[in-house]
């Protein structure tokens, strides 16, 4: 078995009287791509908020590797080789796509308290931030103000940063929302790719990318896991079918 | 590159013509323009914290005053302070307190940050009113400018005007050199993506707050300095010197010269300071004009005097 870089055991998050996120127990391994689905409000994005460290738990725990780290801030958690993207596009929209990811590539040179040379002449960070646009394929876009791309190159923009940073672990809310046909194949294609030496956890509702991609599949409600497993057998549970693929061949069933 | 090139000979000029200025000015003018530098250096120091990093703050005098009373302090009664091991002091002392007050104002955002700056410096300002520690309101006079030394050899002399005005020019060209080159360095582009959006900052690995404390400081530091000149200057210190007065005259300068621009501030504080002193001469109504021409600025140039500055000093297609 491939090893273990994320788990989490009973993690809940609750607002007030909600309960957002219950008691949920998964694993991310080293190779594999996790997916999850589920219907809107079933706390995938509170699920990942919690996991990058954006949010603080109400209970459960978060494992990377060995090492427990529920509740740190979300920058500790970043350093500890975590990316994540968000649902809703957030970048640095005055800034240049290769500004983008540059400052994010920056965020591991140790320490950015460096006041004299120009930014551009550490090597190392701008080296990470062309991979990382021609990867998500942006290259010829590196030099534009983010604010001037498409919905969808936002999007791409915001996987490019995710991986200039070099993670191990990558959490990727609704990565492919928005993006046209292309960019979308395109992007399903690099995930696959990535996956052979990343763990990813993968929040999608295109279900043909969601099948195409997967090695293991969780399906969440109200907060709560309802499946988790290989994908084809999620597919067939009843459960999964009632709750989330759509209730009418259920009924029809019955 | 040749737009770079003009840029570079258009400062070399001006700094020629600052030179320029004690040869051909009365001593009148030579103190004005003394005091301008000083003022533009206040000013850039607070558009680090304002322009650069989003830091809106209200108590940006506490750290220029603090340094001047710290000179006057350490100087003796009748006696010359010494000028490197003050300047160390006010400086030093000036950031140590941006460090301490930055620590629990950067715990706040938005509009808390601008009272909670704005808080710290007026109990500053009382300490220094209401109680004898330093002159009461009327302040402390400082009757021997400080002497430098560097070995047996005085390289200048600090009661004659023009030697004063030459040394706050290099501090003048030193911090606006300082802070081109902040602009473009990692730490600078750090502050920039605070500015932005902090909330990805942190998402990315940034300890913010680590980040915009040492920024407070080295505002503070430089806000410090260019305290201190201003009580060499004119060899006093009050209260006012810590006042939200000032603190706020400084936002207005870095406003009207422009947000975030390297120049901006120092147009700002010269343009202002003229302004004042010319519609000085012309009626003691001043203020009441003085206000009219700042909202003109404000709504006919939203970037400032430094928006009709064809060159920026941050590329444009980094900084919004």
């Amino acid at each position: 078995m491939a090893e273990v870089v994320l788990s989490t055991e009973r993690l809940s998050r609750r607002f007030g009287g909600l309960v957002a996120v219950d008691e949920v127990s998964i694993e991310c391994r080293h190779g594999e791509v996790h997916a999850l689905i589920g219907p809107n409000g079933a706390g995938k994005s509170t699920l990942i908020n919690l996991l990058s460290g954006d949010l603080k738990p109400s209970g459960g725990t978060v494992r990377l590797r060995e090492r427990e780290v529920t509740g740190l801030p979300a920058h500790r958690i970043s350093r500890l080789g975590v990316g994540r993207s968000y649902q809703k596009t957030n970048v640095f929209l005055p800034f240049t796509a290769f500004e983008n990811c540059r400052l994010a590539a920056q965020s591991r040179m140790g320490t950015s308290l460096r006041f004299l040379r120009p930014a551009q002449a550490y090597r190392a960070p701008c080296e990470a931030a062309e991979r990382a646009l021609a990867q998500v394929g942006l290259a010829a876009r590196a030099h534009w103000p983010v604010a001037a791309l498409s919905h969808g190159e936002q999007r791409q923009v915001e996987i490019a940063m995710a991986l200039a940073t070099d993670p191990q672990l990558l959490l990727l809310d609704e990565p492919l929302a928005g993006m046209g046909a292309e960019e979308s194949a395109r992007i399903v294609s690099l995930l696959r790719a990535l996956a052979a030496d990343h763990a990813i956890l993968l929040v999608e509702h295109d279900m043909e990318a969601v099948f195409a991609l997967a090695d293991r599949l969780t399906v969440m409600v109200n907060g709560a896991v309802l499946e988790s497993g290989a994908p084809a057998a999620v597919r067939a549970s009843p459960a999964v079918k009632a709750a989330y693929l759509g209730d009418d061949d259920v009924d029809s069933g019955k | 590159m040749s737009a770079r090139l003009a840029a570079m000979l258009l400062v070399l000029s001006a700094i020629a013509v600052l030179i320029a200025l004690p040869f051909v000015l009365e001593k009148f003018y030579v103190q004005f323009a003394t005091k301008v530098l000083v003022m533009a250096i206040f000013a850039a120091s607070l558009n680090l914290l304002v322009g650069y990093t989003g830091l809106v703050s209200l108590g940006h005098a506490a750290f220029f005053g603090v340094a001047g009373y710290l000179l006057a302090l350490a100087t003796p009664a009748y006696d010359a302070a010494e000028f490197w091991s003050s300047l160390a002091l006010a400086v030093g002392g000036a950031a140590l307190l941006a460090l301490a007050i930055g620590a629990l104002v950067l715990r706040t955002s938005g509009i808390y940050f601008i009272m909670a700056t704005l808080a710290f410096a007026q109990m500053l300002y009382f300490l220094f009113h209401d109680t004898s520690l330093a002159g009461g309101s009327d302040g402390i006079y400082i009757y021997v400018r400080p002497v430098a030394q560097l070995g047996g050899w005085q390289p200048f002399d600090l009661e004659n005007f023009v030697h004063l005005y030459f040394l706050v020019l290099a501090a003048f060209v030193l911090v606006l050199g300082f802070l081109r080159l902040l602009v473009d360095s990692p730490f600078g582009r750090t502050l920039a993506g605070i500015r932005v959006n902090e909330h990805r900052m942190r998402a990315l690995g940034f300890a913010t707050f680590r980040y915009k404390l040492v920024c407070f400081a080295v505002a503070g530091a430089l806000a410090g300095l260019a305290g201190y000149l201003s009580a060499l200057q004119f060899g006093v210190v009050n209260p006012d010197m810590l006042g939200w007065h000032l603190s706020g005259s400084a936002l207005m300068m870095v406003i009207l010269g422009g947000l975030g621009t390297w120049l901006g501030p120092v147009l700002g504080a010269a343009s202002m300071m003229l302004l004042e002193l010319g519609l000085q001469s012309v009626t003691k109504h001043w203020q009441l004009l003085m206000g009219a021409a700042i909202v003109t600025v404000a709504l006919a140039l939203p970037r400032g005097l430094a928006g009709l500055w064809v060159w920026r000093a941050a590329r444009g297609q980094n900084d919004g």
